[in-house]
């Protein structure tokens, strides 16, 4: 058990800049997602972490301790990598029990550690068999199972899931959290699949371009993201941005959009004579088959049905917007619907920075970078 | 009937290119066997056989008389002794030395890394022809020349390129991941490389291991021109070829071809059955 700390670590390959200047301090027992497009620098953070990567500035604290120069043998870490890395010439039992083995503990204890660990991933019965002679998602357990047998301090994961089948990742992904949270051990999990880092993360930390632009809860990085980056990256579809004048009228606040306008309520009361860039969810905009006043209307481009809900590609104005509508609802294409934008599900961004725009005036505050 | 020759056509469309496979295969083979066969044959059979016209295709009474010749020749059984001597020597050090530097290659992108690669591959490119009077002189100099030692050199010159070589694929075939998840899992550098890279290698090694013997093994022109009383099995051979009778020949022959094959038949297995996987 151990806490861990970033301070302005930087790492560069050549001219590259992979992680600039990260500052993260992850609690005893959290477990933090590090979310973002490949070549972020999120897999090179976990690497400066293990020990894989030197450090070309800044430290890297694990329990307290400097562990900057140290190898990885000593940091008391564990890692899952991508590829699993389960060694080949090796079986299953021998596999789960290198890490005992090189710390030298007693042939008893090296069994029932590495019974107990397969025990929680359900492979008790593989520990004879040879990697090859085991599917992909067992080799995965055994990865797991290899990694959590040696009870280090910290368990670093690199995009476990990623070489799994759809069904199977899922699968594994709830499995994984139960085991995590069952264990307690400070996890840090490096993925790109945004679903997959909010399901499990008690906090996620959106990285791009070797800086952690945003790091919250999973609820908060989904309804409040930093910038146009994080609310972009994160939910599927990516959040809807629109080009907007915020006009002062007697009665309140009036939002005007490319095809149309609506009151924009008291929390746009500030914003008024700003042009910002609107973002909003597609499930926070309510589709309406018939006009009614403060509705926006949208012509039908794309009807696509996922069961749970429809979702509508629609022109409005210059905008195209990705909108949810009710399963039931089948507008046909090129005909009219109207769209409600709710106005406090709305999340305004300034357009120079892309940075988000708080009601009071200020721009979010981004962690991590300087 | 009218439909059924388009499907005769398709079917001998999809079947003659697996023919012609089969056909090539063959041939080759008899080219390579052939002779291997036509060697062993005379290898053992009597002194009488072996000047027998047209020759018996089939073994009619085996005899180790030519054999017997072959090692009574003065000289020859030192020769051959010299020879393992001189292949185990070659093998052990351009292994020692190959080893490291293909790992090196293979794992660390350094500065002139592909410099190395080039320059490794162009010793091969001058000619052992054009090498082999500096290197008699400098071996003179040196008072290797005429000494097993003085050859072994020469060939772990030869075969130092191919090493590098072929172990620089074989270690980029270890992903460097396996190594990394040993490192975190409590290895230093060395022991994640003797742990997990060595075992992962090892069969690749091992060929390796086998042509660096069989490049020595084989070797004649270093050998014959750096030695005049200390000569290594191809270069006694040759060196007697001329007046040599037809039996002596043969066998000669058959010592010089069976270590290859024998060590490829019984390594192959090795190769190619690991760790419950079997790649055909």
């Amino acid at each position: 058990m151990a806490d861990v700390r970033f301070e302005a670590v930087r790492k560069t390959f050549g001219k590259v800049v992979a992680v600039d200047d990260v500052d993260l301090e992850v609690a005893d027992g959290d477990f933090v997602v590090l979310l973002g497009p490949s070549g972020c620098g999120k897999t090179t953070l976990l690497r400066c972490l293990a020990g894989l990567e030197k450090v070309d500035g800044g430290r890297v604290l694990i329990g307290g301790r400097d562990a900057t120069d140290l190898p990885p043998r000593r940091r008391r870490i564990a890692m899952v990598f991508q590829s699993y890395a389960v060694f080949p010439h090796l079986k299953v039992f021998k596999n789960i029990a290198f890490g005992l083995k090189m710390q030298k503990e007693r042939k008893d204890t090296i069994r029932e550690r590495v019974e107990s660990a397969a025990r929680l991933l359900h492979i008790e019965d593989l520990l004879d068999r040879y990697p090859s002679q085991i599917s992909g998602g067992q080799r995965q357990r055994v990865a797991v199972a290899r990694a959590i047998a040696t009870k280090s301090d910290v368990l670093l994961m690199d995009e476990p899931l990623s070489n799994l089948d759809a069904l199977l990742r899922m699968e594994m992904r709830a499995e994984l959290k139960a085991l995590l949270r069952q264990l307690g051990t400070t996890t840090i999990y490096v993925t790109h699949d945004q679903v997959e880092a909010l399901s499990m993360g008690d906090r996620i930390a959106v990285m791009n371009a070797g800086r952690i632009v945003q790091l919250d809860s999973p609820l908060a990085i989904y309804d409040h993201p930093a910038d146009m980056f994080v609310g972009g990256f994160v939910g599927a579809p990516p959040m809807n941005f629109l080009a907007a004048d915020i006009a002062a009228d007697g009665a309140g606040p009036v939002v005007n959009l490319s095809g149309g306008s609506f009151a924009g309520g008291p929390s746009a009361a500030p914003l008024a004579g700003r042009k910002l860039i609107l973002g909003i969810r597609a499930e926070s905009i309510v589709v309406e088959p018939e006009h009614h006043e403060g509705l926006i209307e949208a012509k039908v481009v794309v009807v696509e049905p996922l069961g749970s809900h429809n979702l509508l590609t629609v022109k409005s104005g210059d905008d195209v917007l990705k909108v949810s509508a009710s399963p039931r609802l089948f507008p046909e294409p090129d005909s009219s619907v109207w769209l409600r934008l709710e106005p406090n599900r709305i999340r305004w961004m300034d357009p120079e920075t892309g940075g988000a725009v708080e009601p009071a005036g200020a721009v979010a505050e981004s962690v991590g970078g300087r | 009937m009218r439909d059924r020759a388009p499907h005769l056509l398709r079917s001998l469309a999809g079947w003659l290119p697996k023919a012609l496979v089969y056909v090539v295969g063959i041939v080759v083979s008899l080219w390579v066997l052939g002779p291997l066969y036509v060697i062993t044959l005379a290898a053992f059979s009597s002194e009488q056989d072996v000047y027998d016209y047209p020759k018996q295709l089939l073994p009619k009474d085996l005899s180790t008389g030519t054999m017997r010749f072959f090692l009574d020749f003065p000289g020859m059984t030192d020769a051959l002794w010299r020879s393992v001597i001189v292949a185990a020597a070659t093998l052990a050090i351009s292994l020692a030395i190959g080893t490291p530097a293909g790992y090196a290659l293979a794992r660390f992108a350094f500065r002139g890394a592909d410099t190395v690669r080039l320059s490794v591959v162009a010793t091969r490119a001058f000619p052992i022809v054009i090498l082999s009077i500096p290197l008699a002189v400098i071996f003179i100099r040196w008072g290797i020349d005429d000494s097993i030692q003085g050859v072994a050199i020469a060939h772990t010159a030869l075969a130092l390129p191919f090493v590098v070589l072929t172990t620089a694929s074989v270690f980029a075939g270890v992903p460097a991941e396996l190594e990394e998840a040993a490192m975190t899992l409590g290895c230093s550098r060395a022991s994640a490389f003797v742990r997990v890279a060595l075992p992962l290698a090892l069969p690749g090694l091992a060929a390796s291991a086998i042509f660096v013997f069989i490049i020595s093994w084989n070797e004649v022109f270093a050998a014959s021109l750096l030695t005049l009383q200390n000569r290594t099995l191809p270069a006694a051979v040759l060196s007697t070829l001329e007046g040599a009778p037809l039996n002596f020949r043969f066998a000669g022959g058959f010592f010089l071809l069976a270590p290859s094959v024998l060590v490829i038949l019984v390594i192959r297995r090795y190769l190619f059955t690991m760790w419950g996987r079997v790649v055909r």
